[in-house]
């Protein structure tokens, strides 16, 4: 047992004699979230557009201040012949046309229902897509003005359904709020991979592990020794990083902080026993980082952090059953945001733990102490 | 297999291979309690192979073979607690101190606190390291680290230590102080097991192996391999070896 | 220059011994191609959803049965009291509440009105919007149904015609495939020549190929030119089966294409080869390329998340990621099928970084030589 101590005091001084590890275990937090947090957004504001105007009357000039008084739509050009815009989008310098047919004005008064071209540059189909809606939507507006002003409701009884919308646990509908719980998850990941399977297999790199193998060092008093490190340094960050996020992003924590721990004690033995893992079956230290980014790839895309699960094919969703991460993100937020207590979680709880403790014995099964 | 007393080592039919390539042909031999025993031969002979199947690194494919009086196959972790290493790749760590690496190699081979402490200050009093046991390793000249990575590797008093190439790339003066170190490791009763390229190192052991190919060609005492040879050096002893084969 | 191919065969050699890297180099793209164009999408379907109806009249009947009947909601859990609610959430398995107050068919009828609450669980905010707008819009569909002689719906006077340009299918593979492209080649060019440069260093043998008759200029390119042609060889992977598998098109010229290609693999390597000038380990390498490399490439650089969107800090700092530069000339290749006429300044802001990260690389060499 005394053995361990010494393991885990050799480990310490490395990594903080390393001096440009002290403030990459402070700085990428900070930085991460920062950005990640700042930077993620599926919403859509100021998107560039140009309008051409063929008909040049009050209600094509009430049509355009409509789109660039609302928040979504920058328009930037106006009154170009089709040709130009047509430049203008190739350029990249417009993802919207809005072209006005000439007689426009007059087709309303008619009731012909004139149509109006929409251009949308739909090489980023997400933000296509949300373009869509809002012009959608900011064309209906105008559409109900125009009923009104031109007298096309008939004042008689209709049934009308009112929906109220209520928020819960984010009512401002605030991304960061659902961020930077994964951001933090992120974290704890990467240290507990990257950081934990560079390390022994710098060991193996340089040499020094065959003189470890020689002593009557216990293997598993040499993994716990290696790995307890990280996760005290895993759990020290997610704490760092709690903090940031409460103080740069007022993140709701409404549920225990007791239990993130608890839950992330265990997240990371799934996460190091990997870690472990990856180290046993690679020789260098750039195959243990190659290999663990493409893990950390995988699960991080399927985890839920950007999309959500729920959207993805079925058989993906089963492959994700084994996914660590998606559980734990999971957890996450719901105890952060939600408050939800042990037993709402229990049955992801359950099985990180299984994962956990499958992991270990996996690796210390395969690391072999003779080569 | 009973083990002589005087036997620390006994090696009967060591073979290795590496799929086809054989890189230990039934090796035979045994080491005397106390002798500096030199494994010699060309790079690439099979020695440091054998060694490492002797430190229980390497299982070996067949053959027999006890150190310290444990059987290699099941008492591996027996052995360990008996013997000292000395890799030919570099063995302490750079980034610890010069008193780091000592406590945790003593830590490691389950000495005390005190022990630890009186063998460090012996150490560093040899190598008159003494003032800079806070520097780290890695700001020593190679000679200076060669002498230390041996002084860790017989820290807790093995029966054997196993020295791998020790004196590689490292210049004559180091050399000889470092030969002086292993007389004086022998004299305090340990077994030197040390392997070499340099023919002339040969000259210090009691024994000798001469190993070419994976086999033992020559197995004696320095003066009665020059004797039987009839060569003036060890140099020469190899030259007719090789060229008999 | 005979010297120069034997630097040049070592590098390549070291590369092509070592399985896993290259294993994971050519299975990277095709994992994220596979992950992004079948498996990571916002679309909603099947959200799961409960009721909470006071009512349970004919009306509200019909209602929940509309919203079921299509493919985005999934109904999980009648709820018979509002404590209830809070504690569905809470359990995490549903995402919407949907509440009728009560009498509600009587107050349709009478005054015309009735209320309807749409309770989201607005943890996942974005989907809690797009949740709430497809309720909606049934509902809107709905109140159609009920009104058949009242269009109160959305139609006239104005009409729409929407073309999507570009991408008419609206495939997702035009959004992503670019930024793939950025990633591994970032990945290639940028840390693998940082690590490989650091390893030398890590284990020595950096300063015995310096004290050789090998020039350090010769020394850099021997090492570089490896990784370049990988890069190059992954790009027109990429290409290739984005076009044959999912009908990706190169609408603009292919030669320009793999130039521009070219230049941003250059830049990229310029940025690693300047983090192997910051350190000697090969830990600090990988995390000052994670942190300061990989990462901005994957958020900042337009890949997933639109920059105009982004607050302007986060819109300046995207102007020193090369990846954002090599995206927008990307997409206008192959998409827009611009020439070099429309891209000309993208193309200069690259050349001007690699011209700076190997002029800081070299004066950092400089440095630490004396």
């Amino acid at each position: 047992m005394r053995t361990i101590g010494f393991i885990l005091q050799k480990e310490f001084l490395q990594i903080f004699r390393n001096r440009q590890m002290a403030p990459i275990i402070f700085f990428v937090p900070i930085i991460q979230m920062l950005i990640l947090a700042n930077a993620a957004t599926f919403e859509m504001k100021n998107i560039k557009m140009a309008i051409v105007d063929h008909d040049i009357s009050s209600t094509s000039r009430r049509l355009m201040s409509k789109f660039d008084g609302s928040r979504f739509f920058k328009v930037t050009k106006f009154s170009l012949s089709d040709k130009e815009a047509a430049l203008y989008m190739k350029q990249g310098r417009v993802n919207v046309i809005l072209t006005i047919p000439s007689g426009l004005e007059r087709d309303i008064y008619l009731k012909n229902n004139p149509e109006v071209q929409i251009s949308i540059d739909a090489v980023n189909q997400n933000s296509a897509g949300l373009a869509y809606g809002y012009i959608l939507s900011i064309i209906s507006e105008f559409n109900q003005d125009l009923r009104v002003r031109f007298g096309n409701i008939k004042p008689q009884r209709v049934k009308i359904i009112k929906t109220i919308a209520s928020y819960w646990y984010n009512p401002k509908l605030e991304y960061q709020t659902f961020m930077v719980p994964g951001i933090l998850v992120i974290l704890v990941t990467l240290i507990g991979l990257f950081l934990s399977s560079m390390n022994i297999v710098r060991e193996k790199e340089i040499g020094t592990i065959e003189q470890i193998n020689v002593t009557p060092l216990k293997k598993h008093h040499f993994i716990v020794g290696k790995l307890v490190p990280f996760w005290i340094i895993a759990l020290f960050d997610l704490a760092f990083g709690l903090t940031m996020g409460k103080i740069f992003f007022d993140i709701p924590i409404v549920g225990s902080i007791g239990l993130i721990f608890c839950v992330s004690s265990v997240y990371l033995l799934v996460v190091l026993g990997l870690g472990l893992f990856i180290s046993t079956i690679t020789h260098t230290q750039q195959q243990a980082i190659f290999v663990s980014f493409f893990f950390t790839i995988i699960f991080v895309l399927m985890s839920g952090l950007f999309t959500p699960v729920e959207s993805m094919p079925v058989w993906a969703q089963y492959i994700n059953r084994l996914n660590p991460v998606a559980y734990f993100i999971k957890i996450m937020r719901m105890v952060l945001l939600k408050g939800s207590g042990f037993l709402d979680i229990k049955w992801e709880f359950i099985s990180l733990f299984i994962f956990g403790i499958f992991s270990i014995i996996m690796a210390v099964w395969r690391y072999r102490k003779r080569a | 297999m009973e083990v002589g007393k005087n036997h620390i080592i006994e090696v009967r039919d060591l073979v290795k291979k590496f799929g086809s390539f054989v890189a230990n042909d039934h090796l035979t031999f045994d080491v005397n309690e106390g002798e500096i025993f030199g494994f010699l031969g060309p790079n690439g002979a099979g020695k440091t192979t054998a060694v490492r199947i002797l430190t229980g690194l390497l299982l070996p494919t067949s053959g027999e073979i006890k150190v310290a009086g444990f059987d290699v196959y099941r008492e591996s972790n027996k052995i360990k607690k008996n013997i000292g290493y000395m890799s030919q790749r570099f063995s302490l760590y750079e980034d610890l101190t010069i008193y780091e690496n000592i406590r945790f190699y003593g830590g490691i081979y389950g000495m005390s606190s005190e022990e630890i402490g009186a063998q460090a200050d012996l150490v560093l009093n040899r190598l008159n390291l003494a003032h800079s046991k806070d520097k780290l390793v890695g700001q020593l000249p190679l000679g200076w680290k060669q002498k230390l990575a041996f002084s860790v590797a017989i820290l807790h008093r093995p029966a054997v230590v196993f020295l791998d190439e020790p004196t590689s790339g490292v210049d004559p003066i180091t050399r000889r102080q470092f030969w002086d170190m292993i007389y004086r490791t022998a004299d305090e009763g340990m077994t030197v097991f040390v392997t070499t390229h340099y023919m002339d190192e040969a000259e210090y052991c009691s024994r000798v192996s001469i190993m070419v190919d994976g086999r033992i060609e020559a197995l004696d005492s320095p003066d009665r391999l020059k004797e039987t040879f009839k060569a003036k050096n060890m140099n020469e002893v190899f030259l007719k070896i090789a060229r008999k084969r | 220059m005979k010297l120069l191919r034997e630097l040049i065969k070592k590098e390549f050699f070291h590369i092509l011994r070592d399985r896993r890297t290259l294993i994971i180099i050519f299975g990277i793209p095709i994992v994220q191609i596979i992950l992004f164009g079948y498996v990571i999408t916002n679309e909603i379907k099947d959200a799961k959803i409960a009721i909470y109806d006071k009512s349970k009249d004919n009306i509200t009947m019909k209602m929940t049965n509309k919203m079921l009947s299509s493919d985005y909601f999934k109904l999980v859990d009648i709820i018979n009291s509002d404590r209830e609610i809070e504690v569905r959430f809470r359990e995490g398995k549903i995402k919407e509440v949907v509440v009728f107050q009560s009498g509600f068919a009587k107050k349709l009828e009478g005054e015309g009105t009735a209320f309807m609450q749409i309770i989201e669980d607005a943890s996942d905010p974005n989907a809690a919007r797009l949740l709430s707008n497809y309720t909606r819009a049934i509902v809107s569909d709905f109140i159609d149904e009920i009104n058949p002689t009242v269009r109160i719906g959305r139609t006239g006077p104005i009409v729409p015609e929407v073309r999507m340009v570009y991408n008419p299918q609206m495939k997702g593979v035009f959004t992503f495939v670019p930024g793939v492209m950025a990633l591994l080649l970032t990945l290639i060019s940028a840390v693998m020549t940082a690590l490989s440069i650091t390893r030398e260093k890590e284990f020595g043998t950096m300063e015995m190929l310096l004290v050789s008759p090998f020039r350090p200029f010769h020394i850099v390119l021997g090492k570089v030119i490896p990784y370049i042609s990988i890069s190059f060889i992954n790009t027109v992977v990429i290409l290739l089966i984005s076009n044959l598998v999912f009908g990706l098109p190169v609408r603009g010229s292919i030669v320009l294409l793999l130039a521009e290609g070219l230049l941003f693999i250059i830049t990229v390597l310029s940025l690693g080869i300047l983090i192997s000038t910051s350190t000697d380990s090969q830990l600090i390498a990988m995390m000052i390329a994670m942190v300061g490399l990989m990462m901005p490439t994957i958020v900042l650089s337009g890949f997933i998340y639109p920059i105009e969107n982004m607050p302007f800090i986060l819109q300046l700092l995207a102007n020193l990621v090369a990846a954002k530069w090599f995206i927008l000339i990307i997409r206008a290749i192959m998409f827009r099928g611009a020439g070099l006429t429309f891209i000309w300044k993208e193309t200069l802001i690259l050349m001007l970084m690699t011209f700076l990260f190997t002029a800081l690389s070299i004066k950092k060499f400089r440095i630490r030589l004396q």
